[in-house]
């Protein structure tokens, strides 16, 4: 209670509300400060008093032979997602609990969520409502069941004060690929920050995948925790509709140029056109791939196989994973060589075989965050660039989708 | 100049001045203190002891984690100034006391007052009080 206090007075709150569900970052291991605190927790007696999903943890506990690092930091992670789940935690371990249908908030629902990208998800896709939470503070609105009545829960901080407008010369077979959406986010988070902001000029009723997408770059190049796009998002039938009536404070163009130089920006190896050039993994699946992005994979590798010595990794929920298990696609995947991982990410945990080459991602959060953690260099590629350059064991690039340069 | 109290404290140290956003986590290795985002101008920079001046916030919400283990690691900033309030690393700041008796004062400044600290100045922060 004492945290939750505290965050009160951070966000400069007079009151706390109630809240239906909780979802905890804090079981991912970042050195013994994590474990001595959760201790503290379950030495107190305490207990989580609302439905509670846990994020990734530091490692895949169903298939602990993935595991490519040091054993007793295998040991510290694996006892903290046991101390979290020790408090009456659901053992879900996915970064992406909102394709969950058990753990999915409805609209307008008051909730508290960590994790950056399911934070956005939340606001912006699902129109439930959290703040921005993080680590220790997660548990602590679990265990309270309250929350300071601050910022995105209340209905005036959720007006677009930003309008960022698509530039004609963005090409329609641009907007119907799924490369533009994480390009997108990562533009989205460098021009917002933290403000709310309103895309206009997308299609209508954009898939929860590229919506994901978007909310998952712009948190990671910014400190997004709610975006709108008009006619895809609850809170944004019309452009109207996301500023609540009101005026913009700014609006924006967004044009080719600069989607095209933040796209180059998430390759690190060897300059912003790599075509050809050799590759050693593959990761998709940041955050965890949905069932349809696992169809996706498997349609894109039409009865292929990833080259020899290349590693097509997928990273998912394990409840996503049984799903794929059931339909006999999870099977299919791992008899063409396709390696299934859960509860973690590549970029967290020691699961990539190690390798000089360069890792090719569909993530424009694992493309900016696997360099420094990881120490990868990267190409950026859509999904289905991505699996193509698995199969080829090299850079392959679909060169319709940007427009001529 | 006084800034508003997000974490309590005494600190003193020279100002390391953030040219970008950073998160914490992903951003600097609470093991060594030094960032390590591939992208941000200053990589390879330690932070350890330094009064952080970070104009805005960006990123993860593992960063209370992070902040937290360097005040265990002993790798934290001794102080950090922020443009805006930020949940995240005030919570960090927070844990890192109860666990440890370890404080890293947090305060919010004006942007005025902020961009009057440049680079490597001594800065003291005591309470609500920020003097270079």
């Amino acid at each position: 209670m004492r945290l939750v206090v505290r965050a009160a007075e951070v966000l400069a709150a007079d009151r706390l509300i109630p809240i239906t569900r909780v979802h905890v970052d804090s079981c991912l291991y970042h050195g013994e400060a994590t474990i001595d605190f959760v201790e503290r927790l379950v030495e107190g007696g305490a207990r989580v008093g609302v439905p509670t999903t846990l994020n990734v943890g530091a490692l895949d506990l169903l298939h602990p032979e993935l595991w490519h690092g040091d054993p007793i930091g295998a040991e510290r992670g694996r006892l903290l997602m046991e101390r979290y789940r020790a408090l009456g935690c659901e053992p879900t371990y996915t970064c992406a609990p909102y394709q969950l249908p058990f753990a999915r908030p409805a609209f307008g629902e008051q909730v508290a969520w960590a994790e950056s990208n399911a934070i956005v998800f939340c606001n912006s896709v699902l129109g439930a409502r959290t703040e921005r939470y993080g680590d220790f503070t997660d548990i602590a609105c679990a265990i309270t069941g309250r929350v300071p009545d601050a910022g995105l829960h209340r209905s005036d901080a959720r007006r677009a004060v930003l309008v960022l407008r698509l530039a004609a010369d963005v090409p329609r077979a641009l907007l119907d690929d799924d490369a533009l959406y994480p390009v997108l986010g990562i533009v989205l988070g460098r021009r917002a920050g933290s403000r709310v902001a309103v895309i206009d000029g997308l299609p209508a009723k954009v898939s929860e995948e590229r919506l994901k997408a978007i909310g998952a770059a712009a948190a990671s190049s910014g400190a997004v925790a709610m975006f709108h796009a008009v006619g895809s998002t609850p809170e944004a039938p019309t452009l109207a509709d996301a500023l609540q009536g009101g005026e913009a404070e700014d609006t924006e163009v967004i044009g080719l140029a600069e989607l095209r130089a933040a796209r180059d920006e998430l390759t690190t190896a060897a300059g912003a056109a790599p075509v050809g050039m050799p590759i050693g993994a593959v990761s998709l699946g940041t955050p965890h791939a949905s069932l349809a992005e696992i169809w996706a994979v498997e349609r894109e590798l039409a009865g292929d196989r990833p080259a020899k010595g290349i590693e097509l990794l997928v990273s998912t929920g394990r409840h996503i994973l049984a799903e794929a298990e059931e339909e006999g696609l999870a099977g299919r995947l791992r008899a063409q060589g396709v390696e299934l991982l859960v509860d973690t990410c590549s970029y967290i945990a020691p699961v990539l075989r190690p390798s000089r080459l360069p890792v090719m991602t569909d993530s424009g959060k694992w493309a900016y965050y696997a360099p420094g953690n990881i120490g990868v260099e990267v190409v950026f590629g859509s999904l289905r660039e991505c699996v193509r350059s698995a199969v080829a064991g090299r850079v392959w690039r679909d060169a319709d989708v940007w427009g001529s340069a | 100049v006084r800034g508003r109290v997000l974490a309590d404290g005494v600190a003193d140290g020279f100002a390391l001045v953030l040219e970008e956003p950073l998160s914490f986590w992903g951003g600097i290795d609470p093991a060594t203190g030094l960032i390590i985002d591939a992208r941000h101008p200053q990589l390879g920079v330690a932070v350890t002891g330094r009064v952080l001046v970070m104009p805005s916030v960006r990123g993860s919400s593992s960063s209370s984690s992070v902040l937290a283990e360097g005040a265990r690691a002993k790798t934290a900033p001794a102080a950090i100034l922020l443009g805006e309030p930020d949940l995240i690393l005030s919570v960090g700041a927070a844990v890192a006391e109860e666990l440890y008796g370890r404080r890293i004062p947090i305060l919010v400044l004006s942007a005025d007052d902020l961009s009057r600290i440049s680079e490597g100045v001594w800065v003291r922060v005591s309470g609500a009080e920020v003097s270079v």
